[in-house]
């Protein structure tokens, strides 16, 4: 297929890890800050064809995972509501609250429906005139202008059975608290393709001079990720510390200014928690003011809802690279993606489901070759 | 950028996971799936309770003999939505599924039986066309009917129409098809581009609709496994990989006859419109539903001359050998990923979600 075929392609593959197995000379630890990136990582045996001085880690990039657990409960919480059309990105279907998933919830009744756009729910709102639809606004800066988008067309069409439940996170801020703990070892970071086609990246650039890490924005196919992981290592090894782009063909450095004029219309910045992580001030979008009557958590009064995370895997150390999910004494054992225990275990994109997917928690028991 | 994270606390991070969720306590779409809840579903739940030599294998029909003959007994329940479909209808499916099912037990389909699970309400015309559909498959098939069951259910406590069918076929001489039988050393062949009909689907259902050319491959493989079976190759195993797509189908394979499995992604046939569709839809068309396809496995020296059997015949113009059977890693399938890679293809854990980016 083309434009993706050219990107899979095993012999440029090759090439670059020769590349990358002539310019290293040490060891190097960068983190891929996507899930989409860890996804290719796993999928493709990327982790396998490095070096063994270059050790990938992988980042708190995945939307879902870092949905804090008192925020999906306020999801189910609605949902169950005779009155709600609770709508969806699928893979949060799967994603456990205190007492059961959205996919439970469906099995019991409640009107829970995926989509692939929050504009569908529009349609949906105006089909069921008698019925609240409500939107699961969760994503990085990437899922930002459409969700955005929802909330500015059901105002612009007077629909008023439509509204939001806000749970928007920021990267560089994530990306800053990372590089804060004490506990960090990554040396490079693969930025955040997809964010950086919406937001460019003029915003990591103090980010890279304050913490002296090479910063490469990196997209989303195996040669795109080898790419990005050599031009990172060829920093590393000439003690440089920039920011660079190796998704040329999508992003730019100031990114999509129409999209951020939008969000910035309907979204404004606040401290959010993220699961597994902490609260981290100023890494998330809320509805401005003036789109309040959009605004799930207001409108079904979930506010105040409070929850404690029950379980303590090391989702938290997985997500800012300190940990590898098979160093997790429960990883495919008692936590699978059938039931996980921690946010990375519930996406396709977190590192621990991604390890799961691509077998890496039968390996250790059928002698291959651990990565 | 003077963000502080001073509310995590490490120690408790570090502790060990607690007890897991508990199992659920309803059943959930996914365990309709075709993968690891399908599996725990029949295996913690029904097998148990029906625990006999001819289930056990967990094939796609029990076979036995009755007197001197060997014959295949197999059964399968319909309930896609829609009902007509790019490509097919529901009643096509079921003539098709069940046909095929006997197929790969090498058996010859000989009868078939219908039940039919009606919606108050349904358009007479709608069910009209679903049997009209059936009675063209079957005489295509050279099945007949020979029983069958009717019932009507209350508005809305059924999707317009479900159907079971039931089918009987004999098995010829020397035939010995099992999944028990993949040996080391074997060639895996699959008669063609896979995650057609799973798209097809997908393409015309509600809240998904998109554009596109790409219809169901539904056909009854009867004929095709007859060209093969009829090179004399001594075929080890035959499967189609309906739900849960190759993968699950090839797991179930390696783990029943203990072995291992080493694909080679660039040679798995896919049609581009398909490959499209999963990328926009972030679907692994590994786990894609098919119709009208199969997977064979057979001795090497005799995989040449089966995949031209294969691609002289219309169902099997695409076949190819996807990859062999290993002794490594039993129970395990194994990739070699397009760029060089290798990674494990597990069986899908519940249904196939859509990604968010």
């Amino acid at each position: 297929m083309k434009f993706l075929d050219e990107y899979r392609d095993e012999a440029l593959a090759t090439k670059v890890v020769d590349e990358i197995r002539r310019t290293v000379t040490r060891p190097w630890v960068l983190m891929e800050v996507c899930g989409g990136q860890t996804h290719t990582i796993v999928k493709y045996g990327i982790d396998r064809l490095l070096p063994n001085q270059i050790e990938l880690v992988h980042g708190p990039g995945c939307p879902v995972c870092v949905t804090p657990l008192e925020m999906i409960d306020k999801a189910h919480t609605i949902a169950q509501r005779p009155d709600v059309i609770f709508c969806s990105f699928g893979d949060m279907l799967r994603v456990p609250g205190s007492d059961a998933d959205l996919l439970v919830l469906k099995s019991r009744g409640a009107d829970i429906r995926v989509v692939y756009s929050p504009i569908d729910c529009l349609k949906i709102a105006r089909a069921n005139p008698d019925k609240k639809v409500v939107f699961f606004a969760i994503g990085f800066e990437t899922t930002a202008p459409a969700n955005a988008m929802s909330v500015w067309q059901a105002r612009k069409q007077k629909i008023k059975n439509f509204s939001i439940l806000v749970s928007h996170v920021l990267v560089p801020p994530a990306i800053g608290s990372i590089l804060q703990s004490p506990l960090n070892r990554v040396q490079g970071f693969l930025g955040p393709g997809h964010v950086c086609t919406i937001m460019g990246y003029r915003e990591y650039e103090p980010i890279a001079e304050r913490f002296r890490v090479p910063i490469v924005i990196t997209g989303f196919e195996p040669t795109d990720i080898l790419q990005g992981a050599l031009m990172a290592i060829q920093q590393l090894e000439a003690g440089i510390h920039e920011v660079q782009n190796q998704y040329v063909r999508v992003v730019q450095r100031d990114g999509n200014r129409v999209a951020q004029d939008l969000v910035n219309k309907v979204f404004e910045v606040c401290d959010r928690k993220w699961r597994g992580v902490g609260s981290i001030p100023k890494s998330g979008y809320r509805l401005r003011h003036e789109f309040h009557e959009y605004d799930a958590e207001l409108l079904f009064n979930v506010k105040e809802l409070d929850t404690q995370e029950s379980s303590t895997c090391i989702s938290g150390l997985v997500l800012r690279g300190v940990k590898k999910p098979r160093d997790c004494p429960a990883f495919g054992k008692q936590c699978t993606p059938e039931h996980p225990l921690g946010a990375t275990m519930v996406s396709a994109e977190g590192a621990c489901a991604a390890y799961y997917a691509y077998g890496r928690h039968l390996e250790a028991t059928n002698g291959l070759r651990n990565s | 950028m003077d963000s502080e994270t001073a509310d995590v606390d490490l120690g408790a991070l570090l502790a060990s996971c607690p007890l897991p969720l508990t199992d659920y306590k309803e059943i959930v779409l996914a365990h309709g799936s075709g993968g690891r809840l399908s599996h725990q579903l029949i295996h913690k739940i029904v097998l148990p309770q029906f625990r006999n030599q001819l289930l056990e294998p967990l094939h796609d029909g029990a076979i036995f003999a009755l007197g001197k003959t060997r014959v295949a007994f197999t059964t399968d329940s319909y309930v896609v939505s829609p009902i007509f479909f790019p490509g097919g209808d529901i009643g096509k499916l079921a003539i098709h599924g069940t046909v095929n099912d006997l197929a790969m037990c090498g058996a010859r389909p000989l009868h078939l039986s219908a039940g039919f699970i009606l919606e108050e309400g349904m358009a007479m015309e709608e069910f009209w066309r679903v049997v009209q559909s059936m009675r063209e498959a079957a005489d295509a098939a050279g099945v007949k009917l020979v029983t069958g069951d009717t019932k009507v259910v209350d508005r809305g406590k059924a999707d317009k129409i479900f159907i079971s069918t039931s089918g009987i076929g004999v098995i010829p001489d020397g035939v010995n098809i099992h999944p028990g039988r993949a040996q080391i050393g074997d060639k895996i062949l699959l008669s063609g581009a896979m995650a057609v009909h799973g798209i097809a689907i997908m393409s015309v259902r509600e809240g998904l609709e998109f554009e596109t050319e790409i219809a169901s491959d539904t056909a009854p493989l009867h004929e095709l496994v007859d060209a093969m079976i009829g090179t004399n190759i001594d075929i080890h195993v035959l499967r189609d990989p309906t739900r849960g797509g190759i993968t699950s189908a090839l797991t179930e394979i390696a783990q029943s006859a203990k072995v291992g499995m080493l694909l080679d992604e660039a040679r798995i046939p896919i049609n581009e419109e398909v490959k499209g569709a999963c990328e926009i839809l972030g679907l692994d068309p590994l786990y894609v539903a098919n119709e009208g396809k199969l997977l064979a496995i057979v001795a090497a020296p005799d995989a040449d001359l089966l995949l031209s059997a294969m691609k002289s015949h219309p169902l099997g113009q695409q076949a190819a050998v996807i990859g062999e059977v290993t002794s490594d890693h039993p129970g395990l399938v194994m990739m070699k990923t397009r760029i060089g890679g290798t990674r494990v293809v597990d069986m899908l854990s519940g249904e196939q979600l859509p990604r968010i980016c």
